[in-house]
């Protein structure tokens, strides 16, 4: 059986008091809203992606609970310095460890240090707090105009 | 009032939960059903099946006689005048749905008001709402103070000519405040408005005598007072409901059909279109009966010295802030706690076997009134215990640890 220490790890709890690159972003090229309906998470992401797509910065802020925060300030961390395709590849490896089987092991070759956030696939309810700041990204990225939801 | 009777009614509440004993106090979202409940529910179903109000054979004459009981017991339970003023909907939502779109689209017009509490259930908020965007009406607030009681004062000077429904909360799900609905029903008539109650948090724990407070609409939900979800009831005086056009058209709530004209049925099963939640009318029956052989007197004294208790424990708990403390509420201790988000909290409750609530309770303007994005709560029935309470405590000192 998985224990809360499966899911709230000690980097996760550091990330959920201290999150990086958390503020606002100014001047930035790309930012959206992402809310979650069910807990009230609230999510602002900033990117200033150059001219050759790479993704030179990315601020968040917003209120949320320690999943949320901690994947947020986690995936700023990791996302600097990447391309918007290799944002792509990881968004997908992401969205699969969080909602993959038990026994499956996540893509540690692509998440690196994200693959602390496994943990969530065993707890359903959180799944969507982990994958907010994905879908933001990703609304940002795509210029939806339009807040990310998780459902 | 003995509580391990009572919980033995429960079935449900005798499990474990990632091995600690399930600790339930997410009432306000949804009660248990006691075995009498289910043994109705289920009695319906092996016995008596069969379509209502249409059958002339054996099975539906039971099944229509046990439906039109129930409409019976629940008509007595909230002492309204006739069973013809209660409609059977599919819970608080659907028959505050039902008058705002029925009643409403007859009577609001563009220069009218309509008054709802700061408090509300989004099920009070947005079909309002709706209204006023379809007809140019205006939804105005009651204001609430810090502690989550309503300004009265506000409250009479907002009350106008214009008004012309005020929607309020018996008892807010998010806060816990019982709302003095009997005298603001009173000052909304004196200007000739129309007053909805939601009675959706309150019906399970105090009386409500619908012709004594002379409620003109009148929400809840069996499944917050210990019956079937997806059941529910709107009562409202017999000559509004007369006057007001059907909500939904099809079998059961009408006389006569021709292609050129419909003659629609006798109150209620004018509200009443299609085949209705039989078994669920039947099992919400249940429920009331079983809520009244208990007895409020008994039911209101247990949870307020359970609230009394657990409210002592929440104000010496370090770093945990109450969110509702008004003089008067009943069964919900909702809180935030000092850095640690009322989801974690969720979770880590949850493998304590805790049953809480963690979010805005479908009440986002309370959530922002506190500047909150969110809340914690437990909410209290009758078969929840002082144990069970320092269960809580004790899973919230682990939290806290957690995240120190
Ligand atoms: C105060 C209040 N009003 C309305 C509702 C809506 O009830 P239902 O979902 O059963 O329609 C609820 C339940 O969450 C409630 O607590």
């Amino acid at each position: 059986m998985f224990s809360l220490g499966d899911l709230y790890k000690e980097v996760i709890i550091d990330h959920t008091k201290a999150p990086r690159n958390f503020g606002k972003l100014e001047p930035c090229s790309h930012d959206a809203e992402g809310f979650n309906p069910l807990c009230g998470d609230q999510l602002h992401v900033y990117l200033q992606i150059d001219d050759n797509n790479i993704i030179e910065d990315v601020k968040f802020e917003g209120q949320g609970c320690s999943i949320s925060t901690a994947s947020a300030s986690l995936m700023t961390q990791i996302l600097k310095g990447k391309s918007v395709a290799n944002f792509n590849t990881m968004f997908s490896a992401f969205h699969d460890m969080a909602t993959a089987d038990m026994d499956d092991k996540p893509d540690e070759d692509v998440l690196g240090k994200l693959a602390v956030l496994a943990g969530v696939k065993e707890f359903p309810s959180r799944i969507k707090c982990a994958t907010l700041c994905w879908h933001t990204v990703k609304s940002a990225i795509e210029d939806a105009g339009q807040p990310a939801k998780t459902e | 009032m003995n509580i391990d009777n009572i919980r033995n009614d429960f079935p449900i509440l005798h499990q474990e939960v990632f091995g600690h004993p399930l600790v339930y106090l997410d009432n306000a979202a949804t009660t248990q059903k006691p075995q009498c409940v289910i043994d109705a529910i289920r009695q319906y179903y092996e016995k008596d099946n069969s379509n209502i109000h249409r059958g002339v054979h054996s099975l539906s004459e039971r099944a229509t006689k046990d439906y039109e009981a129930a409409r019976e017991t629940i008509r007595n339970f909230f002492n309204a005048k006739s069973t013809k003023e209660v409609i059977f909907t599919r819970g608080t939502t659907e028959s505050i749905n039902l008058v705002a779109s029925s009643w409403g689209g007859a009577n609001i017009g563009k220069d009218d008001e309509i008054l709802i509490t700061h408090m509300e259930h989004h099920s009070n908020i947005v079909p309002w709402q709706m209204l006023c965007e379809r007809t140019g009406a205006k939804l105005k607030v009651i204001p609430m103070n810090e502690a989550g009681e309503l300004d009265l004062a506000a409250y009479a000077e907002l009350l106008s000519e214009r008004t012309k429904l005020v929607g309020i909360v018996h008892m807010s799900n998010a806060l816990g405040t019982i709302n003095p609905i009997a005298d603001m029903i009173k000052q909304a008539h004196q200007v000739g408005a129309r007053v909805l109650i939601d009675g959706a948090q309150a019906a399970a724990h105090m009386a409500t005598d619908l012709q004594a407070l002379d409620v003109d609409f009148y929400a809840t939900s069996a499944h917050k007072m210990y019956g079937p979800t997806g059941v529910g009831v709107l009562i409202a005086k017999e000559e509004l409901l007369n006057a007001m056009p059907p909500y939904q058209g099809g079998g059961d709530m009408i006389l006569m059909v021709t292609f050129e004209r419909t003659q629609y049925n006798e109150l209620p099963h004018k509200f009443e279109a299609g085949t209705p939640n039989i078994a669920g009318v039947i099992g919400f029956g249940e429920a009331l009966k079983y809520i009244s052989n208990i007895g409020f007197s008994a039911i209101e004294k247990r949870e307020k010295e359970l609230l009394d208790y657990a409210t002592k424990k929440a104000q010496s708990f370090a770093g945990l802030r109450q969110i509702g403390t008004a003089k008067d509420k009943a069964c919900v201790l909702s809180f935030v706690l000092d850095g640690v988000h009322p989801h974690d909290l969720g979770t880590i409750l949850d493998r304590e076997g805790v049953a809480i609530r963690a979010g805005h309770h479908c009440a986002m303007p309370v959530m922002q009134f506190y500047k909150v994005p969110a809340t914690a709560r437990a909410s209290f029935s009758i078969y929840n215990t002082e144990a069970e309470v320092d269960a809580l405590f004790t899973a919230l000192e682990k939290a806290r640890d957690m995240f120190a």
